[in-house]
């Protein structure tokens, strides 16, 4: 494969996930509204509220330093950095070892440390509290995260996620335990990381327990639509790193052309069964009482280094 | 001829550059009533000295080890000094963080009395050239005495401002230990010498010891510079010494001389000894791991910037420890390589602290600086007085929570990528205790991330708070010029270490190939370029922060202007919204206590508090809370106390009468001439 054709293949990976992330986020939204017997939105309001949102004239908190007005465009570069990383559609491309999944963990700290500073800027109380949540989400869910991608790199013996995802992908279909745990440890970072029922419910603000909304109570306009882009994309990530990492089949190896059309189709299935997924999980729980994240967290970790202990042990 | 040949080589400029050091110590101790003169001269000079020091260093990584003999010294007795790779860096590293350290120093101390500066400039500068010294050593008799002079200067830079009794008790905690430290240290070397009655580290390296004493000097050698690097439970001085010491000196306890202990374990274990037991790994791996945990759980408790910092160098050699031990492990087990790459990890991480340390506790001498505040309860919104300390603030803040593309992710990423190593051990247990590690360091990692979100948050944005106490130095302004060179020094080795780790590989490769014989494949840091840091093979992990840089920026640039060119850029300025909340004042902050409140929580157990409630009738109700180190009360207090007893009991013996001193002689003596004969 020539370099142009590779170079294209990623950019195209990455528009099409900066472009596809608010319909995920849509379709996610519309599941639920169903499973609760609502009146489902389009799957493409998000893309009208963010078109809403970049019209309007931000509002900005005075006082605000020069950090909280370019918090939401770094987020956003952060976010398009990790959906250039993960292997989308095809693995073996030009950016990929640019970033391993250390690097990629790193990325979503990046986000999350200027997404926590920027909210303490203003200097108002719910901001201070939403960063300090935040960070608690953070220290536990990080490790978490890096533990359940170690398990992976050790079956695979590589921390870059395209050889990962093509080792996994060519191992016979049998279920390892090792990678049992690691799935269920990851669905709890992923809920965790995206501010999603139990631990933090995306639907609502203007309430005590917030987290994600917290920090971002003070953006308005160009730089909230930033910001709520940044999290689609992170959900789309999070998602794509999952099916990467546990249903790799149907990825365009390589980054071949003529598997693009495959590629999309198998995606696009998965996002669509894992949208719906998520919308399930968070109709059938409840929001964990804060106090008990901690403990939700901790078990993810425990089992993501559970899944490891046991690929040494079983498996190694 | 000789002379200037050998001035020029790496041994010889090494020294030169120490004794220039020494000379300005001197020179300012010359009385003169103009301040002007350590400013202006002493410490630029002393910075180019360090400069001078870095370049011989850079340069003597790649020549064959250079030895030097002085003539000086007791009779039959004389100095050796030798520069070998490992020494190399680690002159490197003294010489880089000094000199943006005496830069800022240069500044910083501008409004100090000219008595006391001598003083200062005269201490400082002996701390430097015995650091210098430390690392030159080549016998184990002027290792000691640079090492303790480096002690002593530094003990006596801790208590710059001897009048506050804290500050003495804190000097008297760090002599202490430093001594305690030192008997262990000169202990290691009388277990490694064997009673041949050689103490160069020729003699030490030839040596054969059997298992168990080749133990013994380990674990001497272990806690003995633990003691100095301030391993636990060896720690407590650094919270208490290092926020008493004026910040350029406490930027270079935290950023070099803390890092000379490093340097002793690595000499000690991988070379004087030779022979590393894997064992001896898990023990470095435990105490590491511990370091970590401990170091940064406590840094989050802290409201004092200052102790809190000294937490976070207790974290960071927990770091440093944690790669040394896995090199360790790895070469224990014959896997040459993967040992290379851990101790890799470590020594990278290492200079990465240096630096990143050094610019922060800088950034809190310019806050202390201007605006006389340490308790980060006071602060607030200092990014609008202090717009260009902010930023290079929040360069080390980020550098040390460990992201890319910064310098603290590197070295993370070095040793995340030694643990996941293990696969190649023999040994079940330890193979699968390897990533547990890695666990604990991706732990601190986040830990360290919201500490450094608390400090930056607490202290630089927000609103100003009204201070308990009131600051002496209502309107501050920003640090003054010579300080903001000497951070700008240290922001841009954070960038440079950070984006171009590849250059910073080959070096490290060269030291540990040197040291234990192995090294990373040449071919595989050859064959990816400087552009890529690829340490085993781009199959396996490959990382490239100039890559990630310039990708984050292009698209934060391109996301800026399409935002501006497809809609606008207008924006209205009003009151913060707050969820409608109308009053608001800056009392309603997250304070620093509060913001470690969640860890508090979860973590509750590993503190000693004492919290006392106020009752629902009290007319000013206040609420305390005191965190305390556990390790005071089931270490230190009861070593004191027992070393008080034993005191007391040998007091006895001095009755203060001349005639009961003579008889003691002559109970001796009567003694002597019964049992020796």
């Amino acid at each position: 494969m020539n370099t142009a054709a590779a170079i294209a293949f990623q950019i195209l990976q990455s528009v099409f996930v900066v472009l596809a992330a608010p319909l995920l986020v849509g379709w996610v939204n519309r599941c639920r509204a169903w499973l609760q017997n609502r009146s489902a939105p389009s799957v493409l309001l998000p893309y009208w509220t963010l078109a809403k949102l970049f019209h309007k004239e931000p509002v900005i908190a005075r006082g605000a330093s020069p950090l909280f007005r370019t918090t939401p465009y770094i987020l956003f570069g952060c976010m398009w950095l990790a959906a250039g990383i993960v292997p989308v559609l095809a693995t073996g491309l030009p950016f990929a070892p640019a970033a391993d999944i250390i690097a990629l963990v790193g990325v979503f700290a990046l986000a999350r440390v200027f997404s926590a500073l920027a909210a303490m800027d203003i200097g108002t109380s719910f901001g201070g509290l939403g960063a300090r949540r935040e960070m608690m989400i953070g220290f536990l869910a990080e490790p978490a995260m890096l533990m359940t991608l170690f398990t992976a790199a050790f079956i695979s013996g590589s921390t870059q996620l395209t050889t990962i995802v093509d080792t996994l992908g060519h191992r016979e279909f049998a279920l390892y335990p090792s990678l049992a745990f690691a799935a269920v440890a990851f669905l709890m970072v992923l809920l965790a990381e995206n501010a999603r029922i139990p631990i933090d419910n995306p639907a609502t603000h203007l309430e005590l327990t917030m987290i994600h909304e917290a920090m971002i109570l003070e953006y308005s306009a160009r730089h909230l639509a930033l910001i709520e882009w940044a999290v689609a994309i992170k959900l789309f990530a999070y998602m794509t790193i999952g099916i990467a990492l546990f249903v790799p089949w149907g990825i365009a190896e390589g980054g071949d052309w003529h598997a693009l059309p495959l590629a999309i189709g198998t995606l696009v299935a998965k996002l669509a069964l894992a949208g719906a997924g998520l919308a399930l999980i968070e109709t059938l729980l409840a929001k964990l009482r804060l106090l008990l994240a901690p403990e939700f967290l901790s078990s993810a970790f425990l089992l993501a280094v559970l899944g490891m202990l046991t690929h040494f042990l079983v498996q190694g | 001829m000789s002379a200037l040949h050998a001035a020029l080589s790496p041994a010889g400029g090494a020294l030169a550059l120490a004794v220039l050091w020494l000379a300005i110590a001197v020179a300012c101790l010359i009385p003169s009533r103009n301040a002007a003169f350590a400013r202006r001269f002493a410490f630029p000079l002393g910075a180019a000295a360090g400069i001078g020091v870095a370049f011989v260093g850079l340069q003597a990584v790649w020549l064959p080890a250079q030895t030097l003999t002085l003539p000086l010294g007791l009779p039959d007795l004389p100095f050796h000094l030798r520069v070998d790779a490992l020494a190399a860096f680690f002159l490197m590293l003294l010489g880089s963080v000094s000199a943006g350290v005496s830069v800022y120093a240069a500044g910083y101390f501008r409004e100090e009395a000219s008595g006391r500066l001598a003083l200062i400039g005269c201490q400082y500068h002996v701390f430097l050239a015995s650091m210098a010294f430390v690392l030159l050593a080549d016998d184990a008799y002027l290792f000691m005495l640079a090492w303790e002079t480096m002690a002593l200067s530094s003990y006596f830079l801790v208590i710059t401002d001897h009048k506050q009794p804290s500050i003495r008790s804190a000097g008297f905690l760090y002599l202490l230990i430093a001594h305690l430290g030192a008997i262990a240290v000169l202990l290691c070397f009388g277990v490694l010498h064997g009673g041949r009655g050689d103490y160069s580290f020729d003699a030490l390296r030839a040596a054969h010891l059997q298992r168990g004493w080749a133990t013994v000097a380990f674990l001497l050698a272990f806690f003995g510079f633990g003691a100095k690097a301030g391993i636990l439970p060896l720690h407590a001085w650094l919270p208490e010494a290092h926020p008493a010491a004026p910040s350029p000196v406490s930027a270079l306890m935290s950023g070099v001389m803390i890092k000379t202990a490093i340097y002793g374990m690595v000499r000690v274990i991988f070379d004087l000894i030779g022979s590393v037991r894997w064992e001896w790994g898990l023990v470095v791996l435990v105490i590491g791991a511990g370091t970590t945990l401990f170091g940064v759980l406590y840094a989050l408790m802290q409201h004092d910037l200052k102790r809190l910092l000294a937490y976070h160098s207790v974290e960071n050699i927990g770091i440093i420890l944690l790669g040394l031990g896995m090199g360790m492990v790895f070469v224990g087990f014959g896997h040459g390589a993967a040992g290379a790459l851990g101790l890799i990890a470590a020594l990278y991480h290492t200079l990465n602290h240096a630096v990143f340390k050094g610019l922060l506790f800088l950034g809190a001498g310019s806050i202390l600086h201007s605006s006389g505040l340490r308790n980060l309860n006071d602060m607030g919104g200092l990014i609008h007085r202090m717009p260009k300390t902010a930023f290079y603030f929040l360069i080390g803040a980020l550098a040390i929570s460990a992201l890319p593309p910064l310098n603290g992710f590197v070295s993370e990423w070095l040793t995340f990528q030694a643990a996941l190593q293990a696969t190649i051990l023999q040994n079940g247990i330890v193979r699968s205790l390897l990533p547990l590690f890695a666990a604990t360091l991706a732990l601190a990692g986040a830990l360290t991330a919201m500490c450094f979100v608390k400090v930056y948050g607490v202290a630089f944005l927000g609103r100003a708070r009204e201070p308990a106490h009131p600051s002496p130095l209502p309107h501050a302004g920003d640090a003054g010029g010579m300080e903001r060179y000497g951070m700008a020094w240290l922001a841009a080795g954070c960038f440079l270490l950070g984006l171009f780790p590849s250059s910073f590989l080959l070096v490290l490769n060269r030291v540990a190939s040197r040291l234990t014989g192995h090294g990373l494949s040449e071919q595989a840091l050859s064959a990816s370029g400087w552009l890529w840091l690829v340490p085993t093979s781009a199959e396996q992990a490959s990382y490239s922060p100039l890559v990630f840089l310039v990708m984050i920026v292009a698209v934060t640039l391109l996301a800026f202007f399409v935002v501006r060119r497809v809609y606008h850029g207008r924006a209205r300025f009003a009151d913060p919204w707050d969820c409608g909340y109308p009053e608001q004042t800056s009392r309603m902050q997250d304070t620093a206590d509060a913001f470690g409140q969640p860890i508090r929580h979860v973590f509750g157990p590993l503190y000693r508090m004492e919290r006392t409630l106020p009752g629902p009738g009290e007319a000013t109700p206040r609420y305390t809370l005191k965190i305390e180190d556990r390790h005071w009360y089931w270490l230190y207090l009861p070593v004191a106390r027992a070393a008080e007893y034993v005191s007391s009991k040998i007091a006895l013996l001095q009755q203060g009468r001349i005639s009961i001193y003579l008889l003691y002689s002559f109970i001796t003596l009567i003694a002597l001439l019964v049992f020796v004969r």
